[in-house]
C-alpha cells in the first residue's frame, strides 16, 4: 500500500529507522554485547532447569537418585509427547485447546477397543487414530471453514471430545489394557521408564521432520509471515491441516503411554493438559507469536514442570502452591520474549549503524 | 542525491530487434463500479529500467498486481517475449519468470537469508518422495544464497542471523537479491526505497543498477524524482487508471513529469 500523501519530494522520505544517538562504545562493542544477551535469552531455560536441578539436588537429597529421577521421567512422559504437537502448532501461530480431552477420547476409544479385540496392535492404532481424527476435524474445519483463529474450533473440539468421551464410557473409567500399552506406560528399562524412551523417539522423528524436511521450512514460514507464505506458493492449507493432525497423534500417543501406566480408559484423562502443554511451550523460551522456538523448548518446558511438581511435593508444598509457582513462571518466560524482542530491536538499530 | 547518472550502455542493436520481454496489451481492470485500469499498454526490454510514475490511486499498483498474478486482468493481454500468456496466480507469474518485490517485502522475518531465498521453491531430494517430505540441502542453498550476495555486493555482517536482525537497507537487499535469483525475465519493484535512509537507499539503487546491468528488465514503482532521472531508462506515467504520458525522464524534463503525474 502507498502511503496516504503524495510524496513528490526530489528528496528522500524520513529513514524508517530511528537515528542511532552517539554512543561512548563503539557499535561493535555494544553489538557483541547484546548478541552475549540474546545468546543468554536463548539459552536460559535450559540454564534454569540445570540450576533448578543443582539447588533441588542439594534441598532434597531423594530429588536426585535415580528412583526419583525415573519417576519424573515417567510422570513428565504425557506432557512432553503432547507438548512436542502444541508446540508445532504453536510455531504456526495456532493453538490447540483440545489436546487434553482427545487424549481422554482416544484412551476411552482404546479402552473399549480392548473389551471387544485382543489385540495390543489394534489397540494402540485405534488410540493414535482417534488422536488424528480429531486432529484433522481441527485442520480441516479452521482452514476450509476460514475461520480467524484456531481458538474456537479447537475449544469446540475440546468440548465434544470430552463429552463423547464421557458418553461412551458412560461417565467411568474403563479398565483394562493389553500387554503392550503396559509396557509403553508401565514397563521400565533399569530405572528408566519406557515412556521415556517413547519421547526421545518422538522427538527424534519430529526434529527431522522439522529441521530437515521441507515440510518443517514450510512451518516455520507459516508461522513467521502467512501472507508472505501465500504469496511465494507454500501450500499453507496442507501445512496447517497436518500440523494439527500431528498434535492429534501426539494426544494419541499420550493417551497409549497413560492408558498404559493406570491400566485404563478414562474420560477425565488429560484435565487441563492443553493448558500444561501450552506452558510447557512458553517456558520452554518458544514464542508464542508463532515461527521461532524448536523442539528443546517444549521438552525442557514439560520437564520444568514436572521438576517443579516433583520437587513442591519431595518439600511437602502445598499441592495448590503448585499451579501458583507454574503461573507466575509462565509470566516470567512471556516477559523474557518481550525482552529479547527489545534487544533484537536494538540490535536492528545497531546493524543500521554499522553499515555506515 | 543521487550522483550523475552512470554511463549505461544502451542495449546491443541485436537485442532491439527482439519483441520486448514484457508487453501489457490494452490493460482493463474494474472492482465493480471503479474502473481502476483503462486500457493500459507498455513494454520493457532486457537491460531496461522503466519507472511506472502515478500519483496514489493512479493505477501503478493495481497494474503491477495485475503483472505479477494477484488479479485477473478484464481486458487485455500479457505478452511475454512475444508470446500471450496466462498470468492466473502469483505462483504462475513466477514460474514464467516475473519477480516482484513488493512493498512490505514478504520476507520471513524468523527466518535466515537463504531460508528466505528458498523459501517454497526449496532446494531438496530425492526426488521420488512427495515434496513436502524431500530432505532440505542446507549447504547447497546456503552457498547459492552466499554467491549470489556476494556478486550482488550485498554485505551482511552474518549469513546465519533471522532477517529480523538486519537493517532496513539489508532487508530491503534481501528482498531485491531474492527477486533477482529466481527472474528469469522482469524484476518488479514497489517503492523499494520508501522506508530508506539516503545511504541505504544509494545502496539499494546500485543493487538496481547491478540486475539492470545483468539483462533483466526492471519495472520501477517510486515517488522519487531523483531516482527516476538517475535511473530509469523510459518512464510511464499513470493517472486515473490510464497511462498519459511515456517519456525519457533527465534533469530538465522533471517538472514536466510532475505536471503530467498531478494533471496540472
Amino acid at each position: 500500500m502507498h502511503g496516504n500523501t503524495p510524496k513528490l519530494a526530489t528528496a528522500n522520505g524520513p529513514p524508517g529507522e530511528p537515528l542511532v544517538a552517539p554512543s561512548l562504545h563503539p557499535p561493535g562493542a555494544r553489538v557483541r554485547a547484546l548478541t552475549l544477551a540474546l545468546l543468554l535469552l536463548r539459552v536460559g531455560p535450559f540454564l534454569i532447569l540445570f540450576l533448578l536441578v543443582v539447588v533441588l539436588s542439594f534441598l532434597t537429597p531423594v530429588f536426585l537418585t535415580s528412583r526419583n529421577v525415573g519417576n519424573i521421567a515417567a510422570q513428565t512422559a504425557v506432557i512432553a509427547t503432547v507438548a512436542m504437537g502444541q508446540h508445532l502448532v504453536i510455531l504456526t501461530r495456532g493453538i490447540d485447546l483440545s489436546v487434553g480431552s482427545t487424549l481422554a477420547l482416544a484412551s476411552v476409544v482404546g479402552a473399549l477397543t480392548f473389551q471387544n479385540l485382543d489385540s495390543s496392535l489394534l489397540v494402540v492404532l485405534a488410540m493414535i487414530g482417534t488422536g488424528a481424527i480429531v486432529g484433522s476435524i481441527n485442520g480441516i474445519v479452521y482452514v476450509c471453514g476460514r475461520l480467524p483463529h484456531p481458538f474456537i474450533i479447537t475449544l469446540a473440539t475440546l468440548s465434544i471430545a470430552r463429552g463423547l468421551a464421557l458418553e461412551l464410557a458412560g461417565g467411568r473409567a474403563l479398565p483394562g489394557m493389553p500387554d503392550l500399552v503396559r509396557l509403553i506406560g508401565h514397563g521400565t528399562v533399569g530405572w528408566l521408564p519406557v515412556s521415556a524412551f517413547i519421547v526421545v523417539g518422538l522427538a527424534l522423528i519430529l526434529c527431522v521432520l522439522t529441521r530437515f524436511v521441507v515440510w518443517g521450512r514450510w512451518i516455520y514460514a507459516v508461522g513467521g509471515n502467512p501472507e508472505a507464505a501465500r504469496r511465494t506458493g507454500i501450500p499453507v492449507r496442507p501445512v496447517l491441516i497436518t500440523t494439527y493432525i500431528l498434535s492429534g497423534v501426539t494426544a494419541g500417543i499420550g493417551a497409549v503411554i497413560l492408558a498404559g501406566r493406570t491400566d485404563a480408559g478414562s474420560p477425565l484423562f488429560g484435565n487441563l493438559l492443553e493448558l500444561d502443554t501450552i506452558a510447557a511451550v512458553i517456558i520452554g523460551g518458544a514464542s508464542f507469536l508463532g515461527g521461532r522456538g524448536h523442539l528443546g523448548h517444549a521438552l525442557v518446558g514439560a520437564f520444568m514442570i514436572g521438576v517443579i511438581r516433583n520437587a513442591l511435593n519431595l518439600l511437602s508444598v502445598d499441592v495448590f502452591f503448585q499451579l501458583i509457582v507454574i503461573g507466575i513462571i509462565i509470566v516470567l518466560a512471556v516477559e523474557a520474549d518481550v525482552f529479547r524482542s527489545h534487544l533484537e530491536g536494538r540490535f536492528r538499530v545497531l546493524q543500521t549503524a554499522r553499515t555506515a | 542525491m543521487i550522483q550523475a547518472a552512470a554511463v549505461h550502455v544502451p542495449p546491443p542493436p541485436a537485442l532491439l530487434g527482439e519483441p520486448p520481454v514484457l508487453a501489457v496489451e490494452g490493460a482493463t481492470k474494474r472492482f465493480g463500479s471503479i474502473l481502476a485500469l483503462e486500457d493500459v499498454s507498455l513494454e520493457v526490454r532486457r537491460g531496461e529500467v522503466l519507472a511506472l510514475l502515478g500519483d496514489n490511486g493512479a493505477g501503478k499498483s493495481t497494474l503491477i498486481k495485475c503483472i505479477s498474478g494477484v488479479h485477473p486482468l478484464d481486458a487485455g493481454m500479457i505478452l511475454l517475449d512475444g508470446a500471450a500468456t496466462a498470468i492466473d496466480s502469483p505462483a504462475a507469474a513466477r514460474a514464467a519468470g516475473i519477480e516482484t518485490v513488493y512493498q512490505d517485502l514478504a520476507l520471513f522475518d524468523n527466518l535466515g537469508p537463504s531460508q528466505n531465498f528458498y523459501a517454497g521453491r526449496e532446494l531438496a531430494g530425492p526426488a521420488w518422495l512427495p515434496r513436502g517430505l524431500r530432505f532440505l540441502k542446507h549447504r547447497a542453498m546456503d552457498r547459492a544464497t552466499r554467491d549470489l550476495l556476494a556478486r550482488l555486493q550485498v554485505s551482511l555482517h552474518r549469513h546465519d542471523l533471522p532477517v529480523a536482525l538486519m537493517s532496513g537497507g539489508q532487508r530491503q537487499a534481501v528482498a531485491v537479491a531474492r527477486a533477482a535469483a529466481f527472474a528469469q525475465k522482469v524484476v518488479i519493484l514497489d517503492e523499494p526505497t520508501a522506508a530508506l535512509g539516503v545511504r541505504e537507499s544509494r545502496q539499494v539503487l546500485s543493487l538496481i543498477r547491478r540486475l539492470r546491468d545483468d539483462g533483466n528488465a526492471i519495472i520501477l514503482i517510486t515517488h522519487n524524482m531523483e531516482h527516476v532521472s538517475g535511473l530509469a531508462d523510459r518512464a510511464v506515467v499513470m493517472r486515473q487508471g490510464r497511462k498519459v504520458g511515456e517519456l525519457r525522464p533527465s534533469r530538465e524534463n522533471q517538472q514536466e513529469i510532475v505536471s503530467m503525474i498531478v494533471g496540472a
